[in-house]
C-alpha cells in the first residue's frame, strides 16, 4: 500500500507533537507512581485532559520578551530546537513503507546534523536571555551536548560497519535474523546514556539543573516559548526511543503483530525507561559529567569500534 | 578541678571549673564576680581586658573552647541588679568547653553612655564576627577592630537599634509607616551588593569575575536567604551570605510576652522543630521559678522532643537529596514525617507548632491509647530508613556529590561555633543529653552517632543515625512512662492549679492575677542549653522580678553554622555550594528569629 507522501509528513509530524504532548502527562502520572502519589489525577477521566488544559494555558499566557533579552535570538532559539527535533524524525522508518524521507542513504548523518542544531537552541537561548542563570546553564549545554555527540557518533559506528549503511532503513532490515543490542550491546549502552545526556533529562540536565540555577537555559522563558522546548524535550526523548528502537531493537520487527504496534512497543518502553531514570537518579556534578564521558564513554566506543572492526575483519576472512 | 554548685533550685551541677579558675588566677581583671540562677559564673571584666581574657581563655587549644555566644543587655530600665558594676549596656560572652567535663564561663563587660564602645573579638574566634554585627545591629554596641561591622538583621537602611528598650516594639508606638517611590528606589540601592564593600576585586590578572546572586527566592537556599557568590566560571571564588530577610523581632517580641505567653513564640523559631524549641524555654523559666518538674511532664516532654527531632532531621534528609536531584525519596520521606505528624496531633491537638509545654510540665495528659499509634510507627521505621540507605547512601552518584565536599576539622567546627550533628561528623562525640543531662536524659540509653571527615556525606549520615538513636528513645519513654501529675503543683506553674482556686478569697484572686497578668517570675538571670535538632539551642533569660521577661536572648544553632558558608565554598562550584547548603541543616527562621 502505496501512502501519498503529504499525509505520510502530515501524519508522522502531528504524531510525533501528539506523543511529545502524551508523555507530558505520562510523565507525571509515572512519576506519582513511582514517588507514592497520585499525579494529575482531576482534569477528564484519570487526568488526560491535563494535556488540553496545559496547553491551552500556555497559549493563552502572555506573550512576554524580557526587555533586556536580546530579542530576534531570543526568539529564534525555541523555533530552532523545535524545528531539529521535528526534522530529526523525517528520516525515521516507522514501518517499511511508512518514512518521510523515505530510503535516504546518508539517514544517520542527517539524524546527526540536526542534533549539531539543536545544542544552537539551547545555547542561543542562554546567552540572548542576558540572565546569569540562563548563561550558565547554556554554557553547561553546550559543552555537554557537543561532548556527549562525539560518543554517540562514535557508538554508532559499530552499527554501521556491521549495516554496512547510514540508511536507517537497511539498518533495520539487516537486524532482521538479530537485534543489534546483543553484537553491539557496549555500543547501545553508549549510545543509550549519550542519548539522555543529548536530550539534557535528569540526570543528565545540568542545563535546566533546577537546584542549581532555577531553569537554566530556559530561565526566562514563558508561554508558548517555553512551550517549545518543553514539547521538544519530549520529542526528543520520543526521538531517541525512535533512534535505540530502529538501531539497536530492530525497528518494525517482530513476530505476529503489524510492523508498526512493534515500533510504537518499544518506543514506548523506552520513553518509560527514561522516566524511570528521572525518579531514580540524583543528578552529577557538571565535572564529573564531563569526566564520565571522555575517560569513560571515549574510551569504550573506541574498544567497541576496534573490537568490530576485528569481528567483521575476521568473519569476511573465513 | 571539677567543683559541685548548688544553684537556687537546690540540685546540684557538676562541671568542670577550669575557665573559672583561670579566671580567679587574674584577679587584676575581675570587676564582680556572681552566681547566676543558673550555676554559672559571670566575670564582669572591663572593656580594656576583655581581650587580653577571651585571649586567655582560648588556650590551652585541646581544651576545645567555643565562643559560644555573644549578647547585650540594655540595663537603663533594670531595677533589680544590686551590687552590679554600673552600666547602661552589659556585653556577655559566653564560653564553652567541648573536651573533658562540662565547663562553661559567662564574662560581662559593662559599658557606659549610648555610644558604648568595646574592642572585637573576632580575630580570636572566627564565629564572634556574626555575633557582633547583631550586637552592633540591635543594640548599638560598637566593637572596635570589626572587619565589617554592618547591619545584619534588619535592613541597611533601619534607623536606631531595635533591642535597645528606647525602640518602639510595635508598630502603634510610631507614626504610620509610608513608603513613597523615592523610598522604594533608595531601598532597592540600598540592596545592591557591592563588591568593593566586601573587598572583592572584579577582576584578576586575567578574567573578569561573574557576580551571581543566589536567593533570597532561589529553590535551593531552603527559605529567604541570599547568598552573593564570586564566581570564575563555575567555581566559587568567594561567597557572601545575606541574612535577616526572616527576621521578626521575637526577641524583642518576648519582652512585651508574658512569661507563658511567649510559648507558642518559640514553637516558630526553629519552625520544623516544634515542641524542641519550648525546651530550653520553659526549662529556662523553671530554673528562674525554682519549679521542679515532675517525671511524668518530664518524659512526656523528653518523648515529644525526640519526636521532633525525628520530624526535622526527615526533612533535613528530603530535601538534602532533593537538593543534589534526586526526585523521588522527598516523597517517601514526607509520608513517614506525616506519621510522626499524625501521632502529634493525636497528643497535642497541633501538628507542626503545638506549643505544649507550660512552665511547670506540659499542656495536657498523654491521651487514652497514645502508646499503640507510636508503637506501630516504631516498627515501621526502621525498616523505611534502610530502604533509604539502599536508595540514597548507597548510590553510587550521592557519594560522588557528597564525599569530601564542604568538609572541616572539628578545631575549625569549635572556632565557627558549630554544633549538633555538623560538629559530631567530624569525630567529636558531645551531646548536651550525655554531657549536662537535663530532663530525664540520664535515665535513657542512647548512642551518640559520630562520622570521621566531616563531609556532606557524614553530615547526612550522622543526622540519619540520630534519628534511629531517636526511636530508641521513644520505645523506651513508651515502655516506661511515669504515673502521676503532668505539671507541677507550683503556685508559677502555668496555668496555675484550678482545683487550689475554691477555697478561700486569697487564693482565687492568686488565681486570677496569675491567670490575667501572667506569673510574676523572680528576679535573676538563667540561660538553658539543649541538644536541638540542628545543634545546641539556648535561651538565656533576664527576669526583672516582672510578669515579662526583661531579655529573651534566643541563641540558635543556624545561625553559627550559616557563617561558615564562605569558608566551605571556596574554590567549589555552584553545584557542591547546593550540596553545601542542604548538608548544613538550618532553617531561616532559626537563623533571623
Amino acid at each position: 500500500m502505496i501512502v501519498p507522501m503529504p499525509i505520510i509528513i502530515v501524519v508522522t509530524f502531528a504524531a510525533v507533537m501528539g506523543v511529545a504532548a502524551v508523555s507530558t502527562m505520562v510523565e507525571r502520572r509515572l512519576l506519582g507512581f513511582f514517588q507514592d502519589r497520585p499525579g494529575p489525577n482531576r482534569v477528564g477521566p484519570f487526568g488526560m485532559f491535563q494535556v488540553v488544559a496545559d496547553a491551552v494555558k500556555m497559549l493563552f499566557k502572555q506573550d512576554w520578551v524580557p526587555p533586556f533579552a536580546d530579542k530576534p535570538v531570543f526568539l529564534l532559539a525555541p523555533i530552532v530546537g523545535f524545528m531539529a527535533v521535528l526534522l530529526e524524525f523525517g528520516v525515521i522508518p516507522i514501518t517499511p513503507h511508512w518514512s518521510i524521507a523515505g530510503d535516504l542513504n546518508v539517514g544517520l548523518l542527517f539524524v546527526f546534523a540536526m542534533m549539531g542544531l539543536a545544542v544552537y537552541s539551547v545555547v542561543l537561548a542562554g546567552w540572548s536571555s542576558n540572565n546569569k542563570f540562563a548563561l550558565l546553564g547554556g554554557m553547561r549545554a553546550a559543552a555537554q551536548m557537543i561532548s556527549y555527540e562525539v560518543f554517540m557518533g562514535l557508538s554508532l559506528l559499530g552499527v554501521v560497519m556491521t549495516a554496512g549503511s547510514f540508511s536507517l532503513h537497511d539498518i533495520v532490515l539487516a537486524q532482521s535474523r538479530c537485534w543489534f543490542v546483543i553484537p553491539q550491546f557496549l555500543g547501545c549502552i553508549v549510545f543509550l546514556i549519550a542519548g539522555i545526556a543529548e536530550t539534557h533529562r535528569l540526570p543528565f540536565d545540568l542545563p535546566e539543573g533546577e537546584n542549581e540555577l532555577g531553569a537554566g537555559f530556559h530561565t526566562e522563558y514563558s508561554g508558548m516559548k517555553f512551550g517549545m522546548f518543553f514539547l521538544a524535550e519530549y520529542a526528543g526523548v520520543a526521538m531517541i526511543s525512535a533512534l535505540i528502537t530502529t538501531l539497536y531493537l530492530g525497528g518494525w520487527g517482530g513476530p505476529i503483530l503489524p510492523p508498526f504496534l512493534w515500533f510504537a512497543i518499544k518506543v514506548v518502553f523506552l520513553i518509560c525507561f527514561f522516566i524511570l531514570l528521572r525518579a531514580a537518579l540524583p543528578r552529577p556534578r557538571y565535572d564529573q559529567l564531563m569526566s564520565f564521558g571522555w575517560k569513560i564513554l571515549l574510551p569504550v566506543s573506541l574498544i567497541n569500534i576496534v573490537l568490530t572492526g576485528a569481528i567483521l575483519l575476521w568473519q569476511a576472512g573465513a | 578541678m571539677s567543683e559541685t554548685i548548688e544553684t537556687s533550685r537546690g540540685d546540684a551541677v557538676v562541671r568542670d571549673a577550669l575557665m573559672a579558675e583561670t579566671m580567679r588566677g587574674m584577679a587584676h581583671v575581675i570587676l564582680h564576680e556572681e552566681i547566676a540562677k543558673d550555676g554559672l559564673v559571670n566575670f564582669w571584666v572591663s572593656a580594656s581586658d576583655i581581650r587580653t581574657v577571651l585571649f586567655t581563655l582560648k588556650q590551652p587549644a585541646a581544651r576545645l573552647r567555643m565562643l559560644y555566644d555573644i549578647t547585650a543587655l540594655d540595663e537603663r530600665q533594670r531595677e533589680h541588679r544590686d551590687g552590679l558594676p554600673d552600666s547602661t549596656f552589659t556585653v556577655s560572652y559566653h564560653l564553652v568547653a567541648f573536651a573533658g567535663p562540662h565547663d562553661e564561663i559567662r564574662l560581662k563587660v559593662p559599658l557606659l553612655g549610648l555610644d558604648p564602645h568595646v574592642p572585637t573579638a573576632s580575630d580570636i574566634w572566627p564565629s564572634a564576627n556574626w555575633f557582633e554585627r547583631e550586637v552592633w545591629d540591635l543594640f548599638g554596641v560598637v566593637f572596635d577592630g570589626h572587619p565589617h561591622l554592618t547591619r545584619i538583621l534588619t535592613p541597611p537602611t533601619w534607623v536606631g537599634h531595635p533591642l535597645r528598650k528606647d525602640h518602639y516594639a510595635r508598630a502603634t508606638e510610631r507614626p504610620p509607616y509610608t513608603l513613597s517611590e523615592d523610598q522604594v528606589f533608595h531601598e532597592q540601592e540600598a540592596l545592591r551588593f557591592d563588591p568593593s564593600a566586601w573587598g572583592m576585586r572584579k577582576h584578576s590578572d586575567n578574567s573578569d569575575f561573574m557576580f551571581l546572586n543566589v536567593g533570597p527566592n532561589h529553590p535551593s537556599v531552603h527559605g529567604v536567604f541570599r547568598v552573593v557568590l564570586q564566581l570564575e566560571g563555575e567555581e566559587i571564588v568567594d561567597a557572601v551570605p545575606d541574612i535577616g530577610f526572616h527576621h521578626r523581632g521575637a526577641e524583642k517580641m518576648a519582652e512585651r510576652q508574658s512569661w507563658h505567653t511567649f510559648i507558642p513564640y518559640t514553637d516558630r523559631v526553629d519552625y520544623v522543630g516544634g515542641v524542641m524549641n519550648n525546651f530550653p524555654y520553659v526549662m529556662a523559666v523553671e530554673k528562674l521559678a525554682g519549679i521542679t518538674v515532675p517525671d511524668r511532664a518530664q518524659m512526656i516532654r523528653v518523648m515529644l522532643a525526640e519526636f521532633f527531632r525525628i520530624a526535622s532531621h526527615l526533612v533535613f534528609y528530603g530535601t538534602m537529596v532533593q537538593d543534589l536531584g534526586q526526585l523521588s525519596p522527598v516523597f517517601y520521606i514526607f509520608t513517614d514525617r506525616e506519621k510522626v505528624f499524625e501521632i502529634i496531633e493525636a497528643i497535642c491537638g497541633f501538628r507542626m507548632h503545638p506549643a505544649f509545654f507550660r512552665i511547670g510540665g506540659v499542656a495536657l495528659d498523654l491521651p487514652n491509647g497514645w502508646d499503640e499509634k507510636i508503637r506501630a510507627f516504631l516498627d515501621y521505621m526502621p525498616p523505611r530508613l534502610a530502604e533509604y540507605d539502599k536508595l540514597v547512601m548507597q548510590n553510587p552518584l550521592f557519594k560522588a556529590r557528597t564525599k569530601g565536599i564542604g568538609a572541616y576539622t572539628t578545631e575549625e567546627a569549635i572556632d565557627w561555633g558549630i554544633t549538633g550533628p555538623g560538629l559530631r561528623a567530624t569525630g567529636l562525640e558531645w551531646d548536651m543529653r550525655r554531657v549536662q543531662p537535663y530532663a530525664c536524659y540520664d535515665q535513657l540509653e542512647f548512642d551518640i552517632p559520630t562520622a570521621v571527615n566531616g563531609d556532606c556525606y557524614d553530615r547526612v549520615a550522622v543526622h540519619i543515625e540520630e534519628i534511629r538513636q531517636s526511636l530508641r528513645i521513644i520505645r523506651q519513654c513508651v515502655d516506661n512512662m511515669p504515673s502521676g501529675p503532668f505539671k507541677a503543683e507550683h503556685p508559677l506553674s502555668m496555668p496555675p492549679p484550678k482545683a487550689r482556686t475554691m477555697h478561700d478569697i486569697e487564693t482565687l484572686i492568686h488565681h486570677f492575677v496569675s491567670v490575667t497578668w501572667g506569673p510574676v517570675v523572680p528576679a535573676g538571670e538563667a540561660r538553658c542549653m539543649i541538644e536541638a535538632t540542628k545543634g545546641i539551642n539556648s535561651y538565656h533569660l533576664v527576669s526583672d522580678g516582672g510578669t515579662m521577661s526583661y531579655r529573651t536572648r534566643i541563641r540558635t544553632p543556624s545561625f553559627a553554622h550559616l557563617q561558615m558558608l564562605p569558608l566551605l565554598s571556596r574554590g567549589v562550584l555552584i553545584a557542591d555550594l547546593i550540596a553545601i547548603i542542604g548538608s548544613i541543616d538550618f532553617v531561616m527562621a532559626d537563623v533571623d528569629r
